[in-house]
């Protein structure tokens, strides 16, 4: 476009009035074409937005929403406003809480409003159950603060009545921060989760560490084995790219499923090394890390393998040819020659690997250990079960921006733009 | 003329209301599999011919949101349902299925304790029992304390990656007693114990989630005894495979009937819950599965070899442990939190 213009602009300073027209003319046949450009990949970027950034941003928002005290309580919610969170509420928020509590049993919302509860104050479900059942109490009785607290003690402790004074907004950073270790104490300020219920600074830690680690295994095997495709004859070349794309093409459920058993204590592999005198005892091989690398580094291989190959593929062996002729060591010119052409492919392939290894559930489920698990193994848990999709979100929604960093760091240390997948 | 439109209108309505009532067949929902070829051979064809009511059999996987839906909107089409005992509790809690009269199912005290619910009957009991490979090991472990015991059965144990059934396990391990099992779970002290004992064994625990996996694990010697389900055990022995149960400290719990909430066949489901809930129906039942009956007549109408296999049988409940749903509805959140940052660790 740049180009085009030049001449115009030369055009148009000989010929002042006809080329006024003419810059105006190609100017918006310029717009057009861009406008004509523009409508046809619209379709799209509608489908990108309705079909990715929605659902993700409307679920995302899911890990800071906090309807269920406020859509169940608004009578407590209005009333305990006013208690300082010290001893015990006032009369008033009794009497409200019995009021909405009966109100929402009547309309179905205890499940909703228990299972929100029981989350920051274990036991509250069949507090608020047992309430239910009790009420309305008939007569009224004279003090809803004495009759709540002789049906069950657990009202005359102030803690379950700061549970819903710290529900009282529809947005709550409660599951951002357990997903982070942390919690609203009673004080209403941000601390540390109890050591035994802090759990997923270690897993994020884990995650990034496990992904780098099949990064790299997968990266020294990749790079020996795109370079003997790329110099073996055709013939041969085609036969083992072949090989290379025939895993990549069979379910992952069904090599997770042959891993478990080449693997296991009494596997293929272990009995192998036993029969020929290796080994005394089997090796634990599986549901364990060294598993789980096994079977993500097979799995992963070919993303690695094809951005590398097809780099190397359109690299001219003559710059080799050449360097060594000019009396370059064949490793120095090999380092300082062959290599630096390769980096697009090398980056292309870790990024590609290393995003896809930190989503990985299936593989880590089945062939780990409890503490080979990453992040999406807790995902999972949440969603399906114990249905707390607010934690689920925030986990996937760190997990989201914690990969948007590092590919932000990525692109300002690589360049996104040296990114070649083929 | 008005009269006629009258007339007619209240032919059609009393039209819809005849199709309405004949097409009063009883669609029972279960959780399919070889549970519901049982459950077709022992009730609903049996039900059909004593009442003449077509029984339609449906499957599902325990939605919950499904039956909320329905209950909700007022379109209840599943009349009688087969739940697991959490989301009984919960249903009935949110009034998502009906209270049932049981004058009209039975006598209270012939069920196992615990089957008869207020808005469930138990329909089988099925239990988490500790299992081994008699293959390889010679002599058994006879309770969780032996479980815990690696000098005399040295190998890998496998259990559920979960706190539920674990830290019961865990506790009865520790020497309490299994009907003091929720009330020491119940407190904070308890569940360091559970958790401490549970570190004994950590590193020979090989960790199971589907119920298909304990015996295999079993089976290829990767563990020499597990936690397990004993339907699954069971299956694998009738494949000739060596497993052995023990009852001791076993913990069992239900699979119920309930009703949705504004079923228009209440009738017809209370009366195929009564005729499920009958000896010699739940007899047929428990010779083609090996889930024990809720009812305790049907227990000596049953062989007594079947008997030694099933949950309910009098010497295997005797030492067993009943799982505490309320317990687990108010605690789970916070001991699976718990569970998973001890496993992590």
């Amino acid at each position: 476009m740049t180009a085009s213009s030049a001449p115009t602009t030369a055009v148009a300073a000989t010929l002042p009035e006809a080329g006024r027209s003419l810059k105006q003319k190609l100017a918006r046949a310029e717009r057009m074409n861009k406008l004509k450009s523009q409508l046809l990949i619209l379709p799209l970027v509608l489908f990108i937005l309705l079909v990715f950034v929605l659902p993700i941003t409307s679920l995302l928002f899911k890990s800071v929403n906090n309807p269920e005290v406020v859509d169940a309580m608004p009578h407590t919610v209005k009333a305990i406003s006013s208690w300082s969170g010290r001893a015990l509420p006032p009369e008033a928020v009794y009497a409200a809480a019995a009021q909405d509590i009966q109100q929402a049993h009547d309309d179905q919302k205890l499940g909703d409003l228990g299972k929100r509860l029981n989350m920051e104050v274990a036991g509250y479900r069949s507090l608020l159950n047992k309430t239910a059942r009790a009420l309305p109490m008939d007569p009224a009785p004279k003090s809803y603060k004495e009759a709540l607290t002789n049906l069950d003690e657990r009202w005359g402790d102030p803690a379950y009545w700061q549970a819903i004074r710290r529900n009282t907004s529809t947005q709550t950073p409660f599951y951002l921060l357990a997903a982070m270790d942390h919690r609203v104490d009673d004080l209403g300020e941000i601390s540390r989760s109890s050591p035994d219920q802090a759990i997923y600074l270690d897993i994020f830690t884990r995650t990034f560490w496990m992904s780098l680690v099949v990064t790299a295994i997968a990266l020294a095997l990749a790079y020996p084995l795109a370079y003997l495709l790329v110099n073996l004859p055709t013939r041969t070349s085609n036969l083992l790219m072949i090989l290379v794309l025939l895993p990549f093409w069979t379910s992952v459920l069904v090599r997770v499923a042959a891993w478990i058993v080449l693997l296991q204590s009494g596997g293929l592999i272990n009995s192998t090394m036993q029969w020929l005198g290796m080994i005394d005892h089997p090796l634990q091989l599986v549901f364990n890390r060294t598993g789980v690398y096994i079977s993500m580094v097979h799995i992963l291989l070919p993303f690695m393998i094809l951005p590398i190959y097809s780099v190397m593929k359109g690299i001219s062996p003559s710059y080799m040819k050449a360097a060594i002729s000019l009396g370059c060591h064949p490793f120095a010119s090999f380092w300082r020659v062959y290599f630096p052409q390769t980096v697009a492919g090398i980056s292309a392939g870790a990024l590609l690997v290393f995003i896809l290894s930190i989503g990985y559930y299936i593989t880590p489920a089945l062939l780990g250990s409890p503490n080979d698990q990453m992040v999406s193994y807790f995902v999972a848990f949440y969603t399906n079960t114990s249905i707390n999709w607010g934690m689920a979100t925030a986990l996937g929604g760190l997990l989201l921006a914690a990969t948007m960093i590092l590919y932000i760091v990525y692109n300002w240390l690589v360049g996104a733009k040296s990114l070649r997948l083929g | 003329m008005k009269k006629c439109m009258k007339a007619l209108s209240l032919a059609v309505v009393a039209a819809c209301c005849a199709q309405a009532a004949q097409a009063a067949d009883l669609t029972v929902i279960s959780f399919g599999g070889a549970n519901k070829a049982a459950q077709e051979k022992a009730y609903y064809a049996p039900f059909t011919k004593a009442t003449g009511i077509k029984v339609v059999g449906g499957e599902y996987n325990g939605e919950m949101a499904k039956v909320k839906a329905m209950v909700d909107t007022k379109s209840v089409s599943w009349d009688v349902l087969e739940v697991e005992s959490p989301e009984l509790a919960r249903g009935c809690d949110e009034g998502m299925f009906e209270k049932l009269d049981y004058s009209k199912i039975g006598n209270k005290a012939d069920f196992v304790p615990g089957a008869a619910q207020t808005c469930g009957v138990g329909i089988f009991v099925w239990s988490t029992v500790l299992a081994y490979n008699a293959d390889k090991l010679k002599v058994g472990p006879t309770s969780w304390k032996d479980f815990w015991d690696v000098k005399k059965f040295p190998g890998k144990r496998g259990m559920r990656k979960g706190a539920k059934y674990t830290l019961e396990v865990a506790l009865m391990a520790d020497g309490v007693a299994p009907k003091d099992v929720y009330k020491v779970l119940a407190t904070p002290a308890g569940v360091d114990r559970a958790f401490k004992k549970l570190d004994q064994l950590k590193p020979n625990i090989q960790w199971w989630e589907a119920g298909a996996q304990p015996p295999q694990y079993l089976v290829s010697g990767d563990v020499v005894m597990s936690s397990a389900y004993n339907g699954r055990i069971a299956n694998t022995q009738k494949e000739g495979k060596n497993l052995k149960i023990v009852w001791n400290g076993g913990m069992y719990d239900f699979d119920s009937w309930a009703i949705p909430k504004g079923s228009p066949n209440k009738d017809a489901a209370l009366k195929f819950i009564a005729f499920a809930s009958k000896p010699e129906n739940q007899k047929v039942y428990s010779q083609n599965i090996a889930y024990g009956p809720t009812n305790k007549k049907a227990v000596p109408l049953l062989d007594k070899q079947l008997v030694a296999d099933l949950p309910t049988a009098p010497q295997n409940i005797k030492s067993g442990v009943a799982v505490d749903v309320a317990f687990w509805a108010d605690y789970g959140e916070s001991l699976e939190q718990r569970f998973n940052a001890w496993a992590a660790k």
